[in-house]
């Protein structure tokens, strides 16, 4: 017997739709022997999953609240990936667009209408830049983005950590934690009793964004086009330097605005676990997204629930919290199986032996 | 110059070659992968989820070599669970790899966290201890230095020339190397590229698993979350810094250790009144600033990270 | 002798991809020490049936006996194992690796160490056996394109290949290569090989085969004995199932000249290459031909006419501006259009739909973009013309570009470049993977722009399509134009040796500045 792979014309809409929930499902099923590993019923332990991740207005929000990031993150992936250009560097260029906001909203001369706003370009500009420079040492100097990026993200984190332990620290607590930023620079709460900031809304309209951009624009078109096939678009006369340079920095600018929400709306300051790996859950969700910008939304969602349930989940049973994290890996792994599926139709032959 | 002194030790020179280790390990194992045209994302991941399972049998069994067959028996499997995604399915390999880095991560510290629980002191174990070679470790500096090493650190260095050998002088070695640089002429010389890949990410995950063990066996006496730290990732670098050859690859590494050791070294010494975060970014940074520089030079095995189906048209 | 079986038989071969048949019952035979032609147009299955030999495909149907016994062959090393060897249209080898590295790779890997001397040895004994000697020790990447074929058949050879398959060997080769591959051809035919030679040059075809199979869509069409009385008319139309026809062409008007390349040598040429820089121009409502044996820097050439790469010295003009750092982009604004040679590579984007592919160059214009915002209903409307017009099938815009046939994207790209009714096209093998009809129909549309006051620069290796559209000649040898004459002044063997480089037999060509470097321009034999 042997398996052959024959090119699909067109997936049909339900399988496009399927597959994540299918890959998703798998991941948790394989996770499932796990929880029992640890001692624990898989179906009791998903359930108190769920509820605590949307059995509630407070859990529903608290969700919400870890997808912002992750949404951002997300859509990073999505323009870079797009371009293919691989950023890993998320997490770093989120770092330092969380620097960037905490740096902006402790200035006491700011007037405060202008703080919000401030604090939101300075993490797009510092994400934007920290993501600039895998793109130029790539374009002049060769230097695989890959791993530039995933080595920046631990020379950002450790530039972050020196200036907590150092010009950063708290004079009175000693901890290594920034001080906090003004209240009147602190995000709006969208609903009331809740941590639901204004970050969501943010995430929300950035995706909205990155569609507009893939849909509607020819700098949309060029990203694609520089990402299939740099040779056909510098023969047609895009400015593949450019395009790939403007990619990584979009890229760099969403991830940097996903710290910015993390300070101005949940830790009102930098410490060394802002991240908690947003970066990383960021290719997770952009993969199981399909690198579609409306896809991104769910997906991020997905991946909140799981932390925000894991959480809560790990209190109530002992099963180690980490299990979200294998739950997104094995997600990703999956979903890039399932990829296959909506590319090509599995023929399976039987054939005689000789 | 008191830094100088404090430098130019032997303990110092000690270090850097215990420090260069696990980075010699991990480079030549990412090497063997991409020089049959695979990128080994997953290193860092499979030198932590090894590290813990060479851990968990030390700790249960107290046999340290049986801990090591562990540790590389576990890096292999994850070899072949790589050779799945990206060989036979063809994945994307730089997002297949991540996948797994991500998933035998997290693995590896639910299953630290389901046997040790959360609490008190961090578990430990009995590590290896050097073995100083008759006569050779009597050489004044050089003895103490290079001869009064881990077992295991004699068997990396063993490698070097081993694998130089491998690639260059076996049909074994051959095939990996046209695998990696032209699948097509691979192919219609006979020889399967499927099972050349599969073969290479094994002894790929292998040597990951032996540089995982190295890690919490010779140098570390316990398994911690931050036990890799980004090594995976600096191995990545050096692979392109050794110019995907062993020996080169085996300086770089040295060099590398060198730049742990110094940073440790500078950190404990107290001569420098800077945040101590600045010392852990050395030896990513010099990574970073030796790639800028050598990366014009240097070329890439032609078909590193493209798949190969035969009947693609 | 009667009732030997015969070297190879391929009998009932099928073979789909997808919706395509690539080859439909294909039954072949081949004999000891012979020669046989397959001939057929691109995309006639030749390639596919002899992948499905050589293990690289399998077969949805069919036998393949060897010698009279069923060979299984799985994979290149069942093929070999059989005694099959095979040779890359496109030369497979490791260029980074020397040429025993090469010829080593596949050798059994239960040996210990590669056997570097006892290869060596057998080496040297087919070169003096074959004529077919090559050093050893040389890094692959320094051969010549034909030195890289050379490599592929002793490698052949050195796995006791009784069966050799030539895949369009002689595509990349001056005449007087291609004469040195006919003479190892027939020294291994006489020790009993049997050769597969695939091609579609027909001349070659009638000059070296014993016999001939003509395929078409995929099917053998005809098996005919070579017996001195084929004739090149005769096996064009089997192969493309009517007869040619020559066309009409108007008196040329040429104008004004609207590109003007001034002394310009080739980026990464050799010096002994830039010392005979390039010039040349191109008129309103003139073809010029630019012939070459392919790799002599045609492609080069217009590429650095279209702005791709940037000239190591020299001025291009446009419509009498002086273009400095030119782009793709400020030529496409100064009308100019361009066609690259590799449609896949260069021309089109697989991944994305037809229509993403075909508005890619035109992407900053109207109608299909204003303002940075796409127009799309407007670009899917054009591509629908377009399907229309050139008969593109299937006739669905948003299909995955790769999903399309070769023929059909070939008409794709041409569609795209024609359209724009540039002041100046640049256009590399205008009609590679197209049938005879869609052929005519891109000719009559290239003649269409030229009646229109067009600049047309046509790059082929085909010397009949050159003959048939161009006003004049110009031939490149090793990153010069060696030859820039009219049409009605050149012959096709003038032509034809200017490529191989033998142009000094000619009129002294009045493209050459340094006329004493002529004399190490001949090839080496």
């Amino acid at each position: 017997m042997r398996f052959s792979l024959e090119p699909r014309v067109s997936a049909p809409i339900w399988l496009n739709l399927a597959l994540p929930v299918a890959a998703v499902a798998a991941s948790m099923i394989l996770c499932g022997g796990l929880i029992a590993l640890a001692g624990a019923n898989p179906v009791s332990a998903y359930a108190i999953m769920l509820k605590s991740a949307l059995g509630g207005r407070n859990q529903i929000a608290e969700t919400l609240v870890k997808a912002a990031p992750m949404i951002l993150t997300g859509l990073a992936a999505v323009v870079a990936f797009r371009a293919k250009f691989w950023n890993i560097g998320a997490e770093g260029q989120l770092l330092a667009g969380a620097m960037a906001a905490v740096f902006i909203g402790t200035q006491p001369g700011l007037p405060t209408w202008s703080l919000v706003p401030l604090m939101l370009l300075a993490s797009i500009a510092a994400g934007a830049l920290c993501a600039a420079v895998p793109a130029l040492l790539k374009q002049e100097l060769k230097v695989d983005e890959t791993i530039c990026t995933l080595l920046l993200n631990f020379i950002i984190l450790y530039a972050m950590m020196a200036l907590l332990s150092g010009p950063w620290k708290d004079p009175v607590s000693g901890w290594a934690d920034s001080p906090n930023i003004r209240m009147d620079a602190e995000f709006p709460i969208l609903l009331h009793r809740t941590r639901l900031h204004l970050g969501i809304l943010l995430a929300a309209v950035a995706a909205a964004a990155v569609w507009i951009l893939f849909k509607k624009t020819t700098l949309g078109f060029g990203i694609d086009a520089v990402g299939e096939n740099p040779r056909a678009a510098m023969h047609a006369g895009l400015n593949v330097k450019r395009l790939i340079l403007v990619a990584a920095m979009t890229s760099g600018a969403l991830a940097g605005l996903a710290g910015a929400g993390e300070v101005g709306g949940v830790q009102y300051q930098v410490l060394a676990s802002i991240s908690q790996g947003y970066g990383y859950s960021g290719l997770v969700v952009a993969t199981l997204a399909r690198l579609h910008p409306a896809g991104v939304i769910p997906a991020a969602v997905f991946l909140a629930a799981i932390t925000v349930g894991a959480d809560e989940m790990s209190r109530q049973t002992g099963v180690p919290v980490y299990l979200a994290d294998v739950i997104q890996g094995i997600a990703l792994l999956c979903m890039l199986i399932a990829l296959i599926f909506i590319r090509y139709r599995v023929r399976i032959r039987v054939r005689a032996a000789a | 110059m008191a830094i100088l002194d404090q430098i130019l030790q032997i303990g110092f020179f000690a270090a850097m070659i215990r420090l260069a280790v696990p980075l010699l390990l991990g480079t030549l194992g990412e090497m063997f992968s991409e020089r049959a045209g695979i990128l080994n994302l997953g290193i860092e991941g499979i030198i932590t989820l090894s590290a813990i399972a060479g851990f968990l049998v030390a700790y249960q069994t107290g046999n340290l070599w049986l801990a090591v067959l562990a540790s590389a028996l576990v890096g292999m499997v994850l070899g072949l669970v790589t050779g799945v995604l990206v060989v036979t399915l063809g994945l994307d390999q730089t997002v297949a790899g991540l996948g797994m880095t991500i998933t035998c991560t997290g693995l590896a510290y639910f299953i630290y966290k389901l046997v040790f629980g959360a609490g008190g002191t961090p578990p430990s174990i009995e590590p290896f201890k050097t073995i100083a070679l008759p006569f050779l470790s009597d050489i004044p500096f050089v003895g103490p230095v290079l001869f009064d090493q881990y077992a295991l650190s004699y068997l990396a260095f063993i490698l070097v020339p081993l694998t130089a050998f491998y690639l260059r002088h076996t049909p074994g070695g051959l095939s990996l190397r046209t695998a990696g640089e032209n699948p097509l002429t691979a192919a219609s010389a006979g020889v399967s590229v499927a099972k050349t890949r599969y073969k290479a990410l094994m002894i790929s995950g292998a040597l990951m698993g032996l540089a995982g063990a190295f890690l919490n066996l010779a140098v570390f006496n316990s398994f911690s979350l931050g036990l890799v730290a980004g090594r995976g990732w600096i191995c990545l670098a050096l692979v392109v810094l050794g110019r995907w050859r062993p020996l080169p690859c085996a300086l770089a590494a040295l060099l590398f250790g060198g730049v742990e050791a110094l940073q440790l070294r500078l950190q404990s010494s107290g001569f420098i009144d800077i945040p101590y975060p600045v010392f852990l970014m050395m030896p990513f940074l010099i990574t970073l600033i030796a790639m800028m520089m050598v990366s014009r030079r240097v070329h890439a095995p032609a078909a590193l990270l493209k798949p190969f189906h035969k009947e693609e048209r | 002798m009667a009732d030997q079986p015969p070297l190879l038989e391929m009998l009932g071969i099928d073979k789909r991809f997808g919706d395509v048949a690539a080859n439909r019952q294909v039954d072949l035979t081949l004999r000891r020490g012979e020669v046989l032609g397959l001939l057929g147009e691109n995309g006639a299955g030749k390639t596919t049936l002899m992948n499905i030999l050589y293990g690289l495909y399998q077969a949805d149907a069919g036998t393949i006996r060897v010698e009279g016994r069923t060979a299984n062959i799985e994979s290149p090393f069942d093929a070999i194992a059989a005694g099959i060897g095979m040779v890359h249209q496109h030369a497979e080898v490791v260029l980074r690796h020397t040429v025993i590295e090469n010829l080593m790779t596949g050798k059994p890997a239960w040996r210990l160490m590669l056997d570097r001397r006892g290869v060596g040895k057998r080496l040297g004994e087919i070169g003096e056996l074959y004529g077919l000697a090559l050093d050893p020790n040389r890094l692959v990447a320094d051969l010549s394109v034909g030195e890289r074929q050379r490599l592929e058949i002793i490698h052949a050879l050195l796995s006791d290949a009784r069966i050799l398959v030539l895949d369009e060997p002689t595509a990349v080769l001056t005449p007087q290569q291609a004469e040195g591959l006919f003479k190892a051809i027939r020294a291994l035919t006489a020790s009993g090989v049997g050769v597969i030679f695939i091609s579609h040059k027909l001349n070659e075809i009638r000059a070296i085969t014993s016999r001939v199979v003509v395929m078409r869509h995929g099917r053998v069409v005809a098996e005919l004995a070579n017996d001195g009385n084929l004739s090149n008319a005769s096996l064009a139309q089997l192969m493309c199932g009517h007869e040619l026809t020559p066309l009409p062409k108007a008196e040329r008007k040429p104008g004004a000249a609207l590109l003007r390349a001034r002394d310009i040598v080739l980026r990464g040429v050799s010096s002994h290459a830039a010392a005979a820089p390039i010039d040349l121009s191109l008129h309103a409502g003139e073809i010029v031909g630019l012939a070459g044996v392919s790799g002599n820097g045609q492609a080069q050439l217009a590429e650095t006419l279209a702005g791709v790469l940037q000239p190591a010295q020299g001025q291009i003009t446009v419509l009498d501006q002086i273009i400095r750092h030119p782009t793709p982009r400020k030529l496409q604004d100064l009308g100019l259009a361009y066609l690259p040679e590799d449609r896949q590579g260069a021309g089109l984007i697989m991944s994305l739909s037809l229509v993403d592919s075909m508005i890619l160059p035109r992407i900053h214009q109207s109608p299909f973009s204003r303002a940075g915002w796409i127009d799309r209903r407007k670009a899917r409307d054009w591509v629908r013309s377009q399907i229309k017009r050139y008969d593109i099938r299937p006739d669905n815009p948003d299909m995955r570009t790769s999903l399309f046939s070769g023929g059909n994207q070939q008409k794709a790209i041409v569609a795209r470049a024609l359209f724009f009714a540039p002041r100046i096209l640049i256009i590399a093998y205008p009609t590679r993977g197209l049938d005879v009809s869609a052929t005519e129909f891109v000719y009559r549309e290239l003649l269409n722009l030229r009646e229109r006051g067009c600049a047309i620069l046509v790059v082929s290796d085909d010397l009949e399509e050159i003959f048939t559209l161009s006003d004049r000649i110009a031939v490149m040898y090793e990153s010069k134009i060696v030859l820039d004459v009219e049409t009605s002044e050149a012959t096709v063997a003038k032509v034809g040796l200017a490529m191989a480089g033998d142009y000094r037999s000619n009129d002294q060509p009045r493209n050459i500045k340094a006329p004493r470097d002529l004399g190490s321009a001949r090839p080496a034999s």
